[in-house]
């Protein structure tokens, strides 16, 4: 019915983010589900209106990368400059961003798989 | 599910440690955005990537200047699924031009769900492709329209040139069960595929 696509070879390889153990991530470690929180570190007085609206955000509890984004009708590129420069000066940190290496793979499609089936 | 209810309606719970991502993709009015509202345990969001005309992602305040700049749309949502572990679900349209920003979306995904719509399933070719070049698993969920040609789903497994463990569904994106019901194979099969990688 259609022409075969080409399809590539080899299996799959991710290319894994973390920042784990770094103090100071660069933003491009940041990764649309990094998971965000304020520090109780210092105040947010000497920071800019929009570094102090994101500051406050996740203040209450973590959200991702894109939810900050989507709550402060951000661009994703523009939130991450912000995040990257707040986690430098203290006011934010990074939970886990990803899932770290392969072997988890499977524990974490696991809870997944169900999570989803308990909503069946 | 038995856990804690969330603080607020917005913020994760405070044990929830772990993220993952599953993309959802598709042509224009597939259902994309029906489906993650659908899914979503909070208010779907919406956030977009700017990226210049070369492709080039947007990194910084000032890194437009003096580019043409194109606009991609993200809708997504969340569901938490166990004490620790929060799903994200990103609809987006799939256009070859924006690989750039695929790249970043699926570095580190899961996998992808596939929309398509028997009407048009030529549409959904390009977007196959390049889940396979970047080498993101996916399945494909048939969103059944109103009025659209029935068609075996053996017939819609040729004619879309799936290889045959790629899981192929029908689905109903305003309903939450069958929406469920899609995911789960996805990650039935994504599960499959560890298994075999860890034993190959
Ligand atoms: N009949 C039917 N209509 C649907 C279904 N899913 C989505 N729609 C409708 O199709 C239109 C396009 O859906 P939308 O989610 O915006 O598509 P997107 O462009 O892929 O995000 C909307 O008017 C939806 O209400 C479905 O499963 N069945
Ligand atoms: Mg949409």
């Amino acid at each position: 019915m259609s022409p075969p696509r080409p399809r590539p070879s080899g299996r799959l390889v991710r290319p894994y983010v973390v920042t784990e153990g770094r103090a100071h991530p660069s933003r491009g470690t940041l990764d649309l589900v990094t998971l965000l929180i304020a520090a109780d570190g210092p105040p947010p007085s000497g920071l800019g209106p929009e570094k102090r609206r994101l500051t406050e955000l996740c203040r209450p509890g973590a959200l991702s990368v894109a939810e900050v984004a989507g709550h402060l009708s951000l661009p994703v590129s523009v939130t991450k400059v912000l995040v990257a420069d707040l986690m430098d000066s203290g006011h934010i940190v990074a939970l886990a961003p990803i899932p770290a290496a392969l072997p988890s793979d499977a524990r974490i499609l696991k809870e997944v798989l169900d999570g989803l089936r308990a909503r069946l | 599910m038995g856990s804690a209810p969330a603080s607020d309606d917005i913020h994760l719970r405070p044990g929830v440690r772990t993220a993952v991502k599953i993309l959802v993709v598709g042509h224009f009015a597939v259902g994309k955005t029906t489906l993650v509202g659908t899914l979503s345990e909070i208010r779907p969001l919406h956030t977009e990537e700017v990226m210049t005309e070369a492709g080039a992602l947007v990194d910084d305040l000032g890194g437009a200047h003096g580019k043409t700049t194109t606009t991609v749309a993200l809708d997504f949502g969340r569901l938490t699924v166990s004490d620790n572990v929060v799903l994200y679900l990103f609809g987006t349209p799939g256009q070859q031009r924006f690989t750039e920003l695929w790249r970043d979306m699926t570095r580190g995904a899961l996998g992808a769900l596939v929309l398509a719509d028997t009407r048009r399933l030529g549409q959904s070719f390009d977007i196959m492709g390049v889940l396979e070049e970047l080498g993101l698993p996916y399945a494909v969920a048939l969103n059944e329209f109103d009025g659209a040609p029935g068609h075996s789903l053996e017939e819609v497994r040729e004619a879309l040139d799936l290889l045959p463990d790629t899981p192929l569904v029908r689905c109903d994106a305003r309903d939450r069960h069958s929406s469920t019901r899609a995911l789960v194979s996805l990650v039935e099969y994504l599960l499959t595929r560890t298994s075999e990688l860890e034993h190959a």
